[in-house]
């Protein structure tokens, strides 16, 4: 822990700089914009037109390849707000907590996706809209902790407190998150006979998991670029605001 | 030790004495049950089905309501400051405050549960099992509501914050503390719910107290 802190500490040091940021991510930002479109253009063709129909689900399984980027992506999100709130608390990095600050909606965001698009898969497979199915549940889940997580960051007058607090709420919930996943497919096996069948099985054709790749990438991609957007928007707001007061004062 | 020992039996005075917060979740308990019937109707049959998880819901909501003032008065007579500078672990004291507001509000509500477990027609081989699940399962509770309640102080909206933060949180306090009791119900081994619980409860004893306190430490400056 000592030596790890040695190493990370100078290395967050100098990225954390708002300065520095701000810099790096306007030379970034364009090439990230553009390498997601493409992205997107060559996974929706694969995912759409070029990859095969599955031999069970047929044309839905389509859903798949927005449905899972989506589900990875809400996941990493939790992991990346949780890791920032650490970094914020631990070493109070300003810029640690407008990436928590930011990142969280958009994960939001991803879980919702997720959560719509396994409701559309679900009712031509299932036969209904939803299913207390032990992956859909454990999103509905997670979508809670976000909402918590957002609505606590905008519950004080003073948004140093709401981050702080919000901070301390995501090391809470991805400790738990691992539980209440585990806790929730303990409580699907109990309550219903697993022979629903399942998106994404154990084995997936190179066929189908190329275009998933892609796709899952162009979701990074999108969310790095909207983060990078709404980091840059929260420090020229700071900014302003400093101007503001030192103009009024 | 002794500092924590002094809070403890200040709050245990408190709770007692003043008696409302304690009175207040276990009336919205046994009300929130007995309006049940009234919704779904009076066959014994589904009342039994549904008893168990009625009951933990239930008693998930009004262990809310409770913790959600457990901090309130100490942050606005100013005695959180105090806690602060005590010469005693803030953990430890966090501790010490949930001990006593346990006490006075988780365990009336598992005493009256097997009343309320009657009413629902719950068969008597769930009843002992209830109240152990519960006994395991509340001070879960208290402990991950003792963190939001924490970090909700001098919030806007903190009644609507409570149940957003914390039940997301309950839900795996929930399946298993149901699953215990549907075990025994069944005639099932019951044993590794109920260890399922008492993992928890070493979870949250180790990690709440001290998230609460920096949750409370960040709350008063």
């Amino acid at each position: 822990m000592a030596a790890g802190h040695a190493i990370l500490a100078p290395m967050l040091h100098r990225f954390a700089n708002p300065a520095r940021f701000s810099r790096i991510s306007r030379a970034i930002l364009p090439w990230v914009a553009a390498a997601t479109a493409i992205l997107f253009a060559i996974g929706l063709y694969l995912a759409l037109v070029a990859a095969p129909p599955d031999y069970q689900q047929g044309e839905t399984v389509r859903i798949m390849y927005v449905h899972v980027p989506a589900a990875w992506m809400s996941l990493s999100v939790y992991a990346l707000v949780a890791l920032a709130s650490a970094v914020a608390l631990i070493w109070r990095h300003p810029l640690a907590d407008l990436v928590a600050k930011s990142a969280s909606p958009l994960g939001a965001a991803f879980t919702f996706i997720a959560l719509v698009t396994g409701s559309l898969w679900g009712k031509p497979m299932w036969g209904a809209w939803w299913v207390w199915d032990a992956r859909l549940t454990s999103m509905l889940i997670l979508f809670f902790l976000y909402l918590g997580h957002i609505a606590l960051l905008n519950a004080f007058d003073d948004p140093q407190r709401g981050n702080r607090a919000a901070a301390i709420l995501a090391l809470l919930g991805v400790v738990n998150l691992p539980i209440i996943k585990f806790s929730v497919d303990w409580w699907n096996t109990l309550h219903q006979p697993a022979s629903v069948f399942r998106m994404g099985g154990p084995s997936i054709d190179p066929a189908m998991l190329r275009p998933l790749l892609v796709m899952a990438l162009a979701f990074l991609g999108y969310f790095v670029c909207l983060l990078l957007i709404g980091v840059r928007a929260d420090l020229a707001a700071a900014r302003r605001r400093a101007q503001q007061l030192e103009r009024a004062g | 030790m002794s500092a924590a020992w002094a809070l403890f039996r200040r709050d245990l005075q408190l709770g007692l004495r003043q008696g409302s917060d304690a009175a207040t979740a276990l009336a919205f308990f046994v009300l929130a049950v007995a309006m049940f019937p009234f919704g779904i109707g009076p066959e014994p049959a589904i009342l039994a089905r549904i008893a168990a998880g009625l009951l933990w819901v239930i008693a998930l909501l009004a262990s809310l309501i409770a913790l959600e003032r457990l901090f309130q008065e100490d942050h606005q007579d100013g005695g959180l400051d105090l806690l602060l500078l005590a010469p005693a672990p803030l953990p430890l004291l966090v501790l010490a405050k949930l001990a006593a507001h346990w006490l006075v509000t988780g365990l009336p509500m598992i005493l009256v549960a097997p009343l309320l477990a009657w009413l629902l027609q719950l068969p008597a081989e769930g009843v002992a099992m209830l109240m152990l699940a519960l006994l395991l399962g509340t001070p879960v509770l208290a402990l991950i509501g003792a963190v939001a309640a924490a970090l909700t102080l001098g919030a806007r909206r903190s009644g609507l914050l409570m149940p957003l933060l914390v039940l997301p949180l309950y839900v795996p306090v929930l399946i298993f503390g149901v699953a215990a009791v549907e075990a025994s119900l069944a005639g099932l081994d019951p044993a590794p719910h109920l260890s399922l619980l008492a993992a928890l409860l070493l979870a949250a004893f180790a990690v709440c107290p001290w998230l609460a306190g920096v949750a409370l430490r960040q709350a008063a400056t």
